[in-house]
């Protein structure tokens, strides 16, 4: 491949995650439901898919047990926030902390471990097209996965009646409720869908991506992708859109590092771009209010009890 | 079936009982962790929580862990009684820590003298402050999201001082380990008790918590913040300055992580290492909710989570678990208590299921 298709390659593979769990986030957030707790829910998805990939061989029955180990950890959430009426920022604090020190207490057993690398699934013809084909179609399966999951989320929150009562619970869960809505199930189902993303994301970190499990690896690309949501002003097309800008920003410091350009700087600056550029890319967002406000989920973070 | 059905009013009783039900539940989830990692929970139990304070040793190394929890968690408090969310005290911990450090660097191989440690002091004060003015200035010029500013600052300051610690802060003399030199003593602290390692940070600690609570119970500014935290509206409608409690929350936070840091490198540490925080900024927040940020509660429930880490070192030694196990009952603890919180506007009524 010639440098241009490798650099896209890389940034697709280092988005993809981020679209993930960025996605399910967005889909809990839609619901009025505001979970910080996707690094600690990313890293138990990490850590379950690399151990059940490396027991059962199979790469497959790994993202299924991220997928559960995330969505459980959201069900923690859930019933604290939803049930419990819990603080929503503070709960969501606790799952990353929990999710984060848990992860590392089972993974401790499994740090010097490697997985086989999972070979792409290559699309016939359209990998054939010139620079761009290999990029784009001889990719991870959940490289293609992260595009379905894109258009099915469009899908259903424009063009579904479910969408539509999900937009409208995160809205106004009150009003929802007088009309016969099951406000809280509906918030419980968006966070377990919120949280099953996001351990298919840490999965892919562990099993495709690196693939090996090391004690902190989802490095914050938990927070980076609740920043994305904002960033995206809650809207599925802009979260696929900065995913990719900040898969770029990732991959950046290996093409700089390795460019031979005779450019050198410590590897930690390179490092510090992503975080770097998700706090640029939050102030210029929040610069203008007004689009944040028209487009965030009005009972976003507010706790709802049906008083019946 | 049971029904949560909403208090007259918001019980005291409860408010004050939830954090023990939450350590009370977090013990209990500690021996059934125990108990599915094949060990004997009464053993493990022992281990984790009798042990490391069988001793007089043992009793000053808890109150060695306990200070930067203390002086992290009271700086925080004055933030969150006004709902600023900074999270980044871990960050704002590490530049204090890089800073101080630079301080102690630059004399090294001098005269010496108490001016060494009393610049290290101010500028660990003054790191830690700078690093929490960027969520703060953005907050108040942008009103960008502070949690996620502030964490994002966590991820930099970690390699900001992985950066200095390979570089220009690293020993010549150290075999390229990333570790600076060893402080000279003027630049460390003075210990408190003979033969311990406990040292006079403990003591700032104390003092930050009783500034602290002056600042909170007895300070118009603290009123103020008081106010803006329960009603939002009502603080701005008498005219109470958001921007003004933002840099206050913020500066406090960065204040007293940046002593930490601080106290770390010039207490047990000795240097300044790529691992220079184990997490206190983190745990200093479960600390400040299970205190119900009150400055009193800080204190006790900072010597249960320093527990909580030498339990960890010791499970390590002793049962052959990972010390991570620390985290694990950190997290819990914090998520059981959020969770008993319910208690205190709700009570449970036992309903017949109505049709």
């Amino acid at each position: 491949m010639d440098i241009f298709s490798s650099i896209l390659f890389a940034t697709i593979v280092a988005g993809t995650p981020l679209i993930i769990v960025a996605l399910g986030q967005l889909i809990a957030e839609k619901s009025g439901v505001l979970n910080l707790g996707a690094e600690g829910m990313m890293a138990m998805g990490a850590i379950a898919g690399f151990a059940v990939t490396l027991h059962s061989g199979n790469a497959w029955l790994g993202v299924l047990a991220g997928m559960a180990a995330g969505a459980a950890m959201s069900l923690i959430f859930a019933v604290v926030v939803l049930t419990l009426m819990g603080n929503q920022v503070a709960s969501g604090l606790a799952l990353s902390i929990l999710g984060v020190g848990l992860s590392a207490f089972i993974g401790k057993p499994y740090e010097s471990d490697i997985l086989p690398t999972v070979g792409a699934l290559r699309i016939p013809l359209l990998a054939d097209i010139p620079i761009i084909g290999a990029p784009l179609f001889n990719q991870q399966a959940l490289v293609y996965f992260s595009w379905l999951l894109f258009g099915g989320i469009v899908w259903f929150l424009y063009r579904s009646r479910s969408g539509l009562i999900l937009r409208a619970v995160g809205e106004s869960p009150a009003s929802a409720h007088s009309i016969g809505y099951q406000a809280i199930k509906i918030r419980y189902l968006a966070t377990l869908f919120g949280g099953a993303m996001a351990g298919i994301g840490g999965a892919f970190l562990s099993v495709f991506y690196t693939p090996l499990w090391v004690e902190g690896m989802v490095s914050g690309r938990g927070w980076i992708a609740i920043a994305l949501v904002v960033f995206a002003t809650w809207r599925p097309f802009r979260v696929l859109v900065g995913a990719y800008l900040f898969g770029g920003v990732m991959v950046a410091q290996l093409f700089v590092q390795g460019s031979g350009l005779g450019i050198n700087i410590p590897s930690q600056f390179l490092s510090a771009l992503p975080y770097l550029a998700t706090i640029i890319v939050l102030v210029i967002i929040s610069r203008d209010q007004n689009t944040v406000r028209l487009n965030a989920p009005v009972s976003l973070g507010q706790p709802f009890r049906p008083e019946a | 079936m049971l029904r949560l059905e909403r208090r007259a009013e918001a019980s005291q009783t409860m408010s004050y009982a939830s954090p023990l039900i939450a350590i009370l539940l977090m013990l209990i989830g500690g021996l059934l962790l125990f108990t599915l990692l094949g060990k004997n929970p009464v053993e493990g139990f022992k281990v984790f929580f009798i042990n490391p304070i069988s001793d007089l040793y043992g009793w000053s190394e808890l109150f060695l862990k306990a200070t930067p929890l203390m002086l992290c968690a009271i700086g925080l408090a004055v933030g969150f009684r006004a709902n600023v969310w900074n999270i980044g005290a871990e960050g704002q911990l590490i530049v204090g820590a890089v800073a101080a450090s630079a301080v102690a660097l630059y004399f090294y191989e001098s005269e010496g003298g108490a001016h060494v440690l009393i610049l290290m002091v101010i500028a660990g004060c003054i790191g830690g402050m700078l690093w929490a003015a960027i969520p703060a200035f953005l907050k108040t010029r942008f009103n960008t999201n502070e949690i996620l500013v502030s964490l994002m600052l966590v991820y930099v300051a970690q390699l900001l001082v992985s950066w200095l610690v390979h570089g220009p802060m690293m020993d010549p003399d150290g075999f390229n380990f990333p570790q600076s030199r060893l402080f000279e003593d003027s630049a460390l602290l003075p210990i408190l008790i003979e033969g311990t390692r406990l040292n006079i940070a403990f003591t700032f600690a104390v003092g930050a918590l009783l500034v602290g609570y002056v600042f909170m119970f007895r300070s118009f500014a603290g009123f103020q913040m008081q106010v803006a935290g329960y009603a939002k509206d009502a603080a701005r409608y008498a005219g109470f300055s958001a921007k003004r409690m933002i840099w206050i929350g913020l500066m406090s936070g960065g204040a007293m992580a940046g002593l930490a840091g601080m106290s770390e490198v010039a207490g047990p540490m000795g240097q300044i290492t790529d691992h220079v925080s184990n997490n206190y900024g983190f745990a200093a927040i479960i600390v400040a909710f299970v205190a119900r940020l009150n400055p009193v509660g800080i204190f006790f429930a900072s010597l249960l989570m320093a527990l909580l880490y030498l339990g960890g070192e010791q499970a390590q030694q002793y049962l052959n678990l990972p010390s991570s196990i620390s985290n694990v009952f950190q997290g819990m603890l914090l998520m059981f208590l959020l969770g008993s919180d319910v208690f205190i506007n709700y009570r449970i009524r036992w309903k017949e299921a109505t049709a």
